[in-house]
């Protein structure tokens, strides 16, 4: 703005004029920084928003794996090809999608929701604050803390499957190691994949043990950028330990914390391969989240394009409303995000 | 219904034929592969083989060097690709335009999806239809829309599978006939031998027995009506249910509840299963066991309609995206592959049932064949939709929740038809 005005007086009045001036002033002195922005926003267009677009376009149409070619084509082999128009092709179908999959319609959508939220919400709850718990705890002097710490962050080196293939083996009902102990200690072996909530709280128990990590190295990334007379001031005012924890640590890690908790949140929102591969949405689809049913939409049998759009579309909108608020709230506290 | 399938498809296929005029002259064509030298036949052919990594692809290679001698400039690249991923991976290399082999190894439900998505090549005329003696059910599983898009490699269906030493145990005689005689079975084998009587794995298409044995069926493709919620289907599967309440069978696992199955039986810590072909030789082998001389192999027990069991297997298919001028070399090597000689070979080194009806004579002494002769003769053909790969899901949820978790089978089951409506096929009406 202020080169824009202080620009003015050498040009002729008039906005077009002074527009063109502003942009190639603009240019001229930021060319870097567009040349270097240039890339990334190709990038972005190419691979981001083209299939944005394209997915919200194709949640209002009934696109799925027979209805999307003008032509059917029949090759016989070694005689030809007969081509026909395809009789029922692709149409645009406004909201049905919508409807079907918010009056429960087709699929389980609420269903889905809730679980979706009770995994995200639990999974974010037990990652931050055992995360909190070890960074603490790592953040002080003991012998031999960078091997514990090089432990500790194993979890997050392994792929999520392999985590997911050995939990669901842990978790066998018959043979699996947690039902043994709990016979061992005389108590009787559960189902648990075999009911809604057992089988929800081993896949949170699996991703808890796989995102821990990650949280622990952001908060102790965070720990360390306190600065220490903080608590020797703190120290010397005669606060607790419980007090400095409170009233030093939990406010010096708030900028890491409320990243973290986002992040956290939309990659355990979408978090596809622990449910996928250790409840397999049993019993009976009752522990699907919104990613594995919009995956079954689109990849299993007859791949429903159209319905895995619907459900990405409300999957994007249901985190762009949670990241709003989320900033809304955090700004009310006096956060800069 | 089910056997007016292939006779439908062939007088289709009759008037694809008449309509075409220019056909006479392809066809002289097509036939040349039995005129060509085979020896100057030159191509490279990639095929997808989605058989068994450990037990069952050594035995194809095999056969490809077998091939090999009599096609030496014919290269065929042979893949291994997991069963359980190939339906995807093929749709997506085809979609895609690249990365799809020129030969596949598809299950039987696959064939009409692939083909109403136009990625296979029809075989109408080429000498694979014409000189081939296929068994008519495995063979019908290719047609889609009058046409044939493939040949059959293997056939299999279920059957009842039982542990003879613990039969011995209980002092059962026969291998039950009815799922009542499974019943009084199962509580002479927990009572003798120690042991559950049958797990019934919670999956829909094990489930399937159960309906045939009332006489029920998934959909009319005729009347385009969904029969799910049918009066006989129900009865079916509260016979299933039953078997779990009633204790004859535990209840089964909602996770993994086959590879639960198979370990238990080849344990010997479940007297009887319901189950194909494809395991025989995994059972045998396994050294807890007891050999193939311990496993018993009976036809699905029937309900009060009779036994039947569904139909399942392997085809071969030619991806449209091959190079006509591999045709000769493809169909040659598909042929190999098919003729009674080579499905003999696979008879008796895995097992595998043939569907060349030349290659029963040459198997007559094989006891892992004949002894799944008895189980095919009561084996229904599937309803061959291209929708047919979308039946299992909600049949797979329809499954858990009455043998797991102990739902009202009348209701699930009206939902299951509901679900079919929706999801499966919403061109068919609910009766």
């Amino acid at each position: 703005m202020t080169t824009a005005i202080s620009a003015g007086p050498g040009h002729e009045p008039g906005p077009a004029p002074a527009a063109r001036g502003r942009v190639r002033r603009l240019l001229d002195r930021h060319w870097y920084a567009w040349a270097m922005v240039l890339p990334t926003v190709l990038v972005l267009g190419v691979l981001v928003l083209y299939p944005l677009f394209q997915g919200i376009f194709q949640s209002f149409t009934d696109l799925n794996e027979t209805n999307n070619r003008d032509v059917i084509c029949t090759k016989t082999l070694g005689g030809g090809e007969d081509c026909v128009d395809n009789p029922d092709r692709a149409q645009f179908v406004g909201l049905d999608n919508y409807v079907d999959l918010i009056t429960g319609e087709r699929g389980k959508f609420w269903l889905l929701f809730t679980n979706t939220i009770v995994w995200t919400t639990a999974c974010v709850f037990f990652h931050y604050t055992i995360g909190l718990g070890l960074a603490v705890l790592l953040n002080r002097r003991f012998r031999g803390r960078s091997l514990y710490r090089v432990l500790l962050i194993v979890p997050w080196a392994v792929p999520a499957f392999v985590s997911a293939f050995a939990w669901k083996f842990l978790f066998n009902p018959r043979f699996g190691l947690i039902n043994s102990v709990l016979v061992d200690l005389g108590m009787d072996p559960v189902d648990w994949f075999n009911h809604r909530w057992t089988a929800m709280f081993a896949a949170i128990v699996t991703n808890v043990w796989l995102g821990v990590p990650f949280m622990m190295v952001a908060i102790l990334g965070g720990l360390q950028a306190i600065p220490s007379d903080l608590y020797e001031a703190a120290e010397m005012d005669g606060a607790s330990p419980w007090q400095r924890f409170r009233n030093v640590t939990l406010p010096g890690l708030r900028p890491v914390s409320s990243t973290v908790i986002l992040l956290g949140t939309i990659w355990t929102f979408n978090m596809f391969p622990i449910i996928y591969f250790v409840t397999g949405g049993e019993p009976a689809g009752e522990t699907e989240i919104l990613v594995t049913g919009a995956f079954r939409a689109a990849f299993e049998g007859l791949r429903n394009y159209s319905l895995a759009a619907t459900y990405g579309v409300l999957i994007l909108s249901l985190l762009v409303v949670y990241a709003a608020m989320y900033r809304r709230v955090l700004r009310s506290r006096g956060e800069v995000w | 219904m089910r056997r007016t399938l292939p006779v439908a498809g062939i007088a289709a296929l009759a008037l694809v034929l008449s309509a075409c005029g220019g056909g006479d002259s392809e066809s002289d064509d097509k036939k040349s592969p039995n005129e060509v030298d085979p020896a100057s036949l030159s191509a490279e052919l990639t095929w997808w083989d989605t058989s068994d990594p450990t037990n069952e692809a050594p035995a194809f290679k095999e056969l490809i060097k077998k091939f090999n001698a009599e096609y030496p400039k014919v290269k065929i690249n042979y893949q291994s690709v997991p069963f359980g991923e190939a339906q995807n991976k093929f749709k997506t290399a085809a979609e895609a335009g690249q990365g799809a082999p020129d030969i596949l190894r598809a299950e039987v439900a696959w064939v009409p999806e692939f083909a109403a998505a136009g990625h296979l090549y029809a075989l109408d005329g080429t000498p694979l239809l014409e000189d081939g003696d296929f068994l008519e059910t495995p063979l019908s599983s290719n047609v889609y829309d009058g046409k044939t898009y493939g040949v059959p490699q293997v056939t299999d269906t279920l059957g009842l599978m039982y542990n003879k030493e613990l039969f011995a145990k209980a002092g059962i005689e026969k291998a039950p006939t009815t799922w009542e005689e499974v019943k009084e079975d199962a509580a002479l084998l927990k009572d003798k031998a120690g042991v559950d009587g049958i797990y019934v794995n919670s999956a829909g298409y094990f489930l399937l027995p159960f309906m045939y044995g009332e006489g029920g069926d998934l959909v009319d493709t005729e009347s385009k009506t969904i029969e799910v919620a049918s009066d006989e289907n129900k009865a079916g599967i509260k016979v299933a249910q039953d078997l779990v309440t009633s204790g004859a069978a535990p209840k089964p696992d909602a996770n993994d509840s086959y590879g639960t199955m198979m370990t238990l039986f080849k344990e010997g810590k479940v007297g009887m299963i319901i189950n194909g072909p494809w395991e025989v030789a995994n059972i045998s082998n396994d050294p807890k066991f007891g050999g193939f001389d311990n496993l018993g192999i009976a036809p699905v027990p029937g309900g009060s309609a009779g036994a039947g069991a569904p139909v399942g297997g392997h085809n071969y298919v030619v991806y449209s995206g091959m190079d006509e001028a591999k045709a000769d070399a493809a169909t040659a090597f598909i042929q190999f592959m098919t003729s009674a000689e080579s499905e003999a070979y696979l008879a008796d080194e895995l097992g595998l049932l043939p569907t060349n009806e030349g290659a029963y004579d040459l198997v007559k002494d094989n006891e892992r064949v004949s002894a799944w002769k008895a189980a095919l003769d009561v084996s229904v053909a599937r309803p061959w939709i291209p929708e047919g790969g979308l039946f299992f899901a909600p049949l797979d949820e329809m499954a858990t929740r009455v043998l797991v978790k102990d739902e009202d089978v009348s209701k699930v089951l009206d939902q299951t038809a509901d679900k079919f409506k929706s999801d499966v096929v919403p061109d068919y009406d609910l009766p």
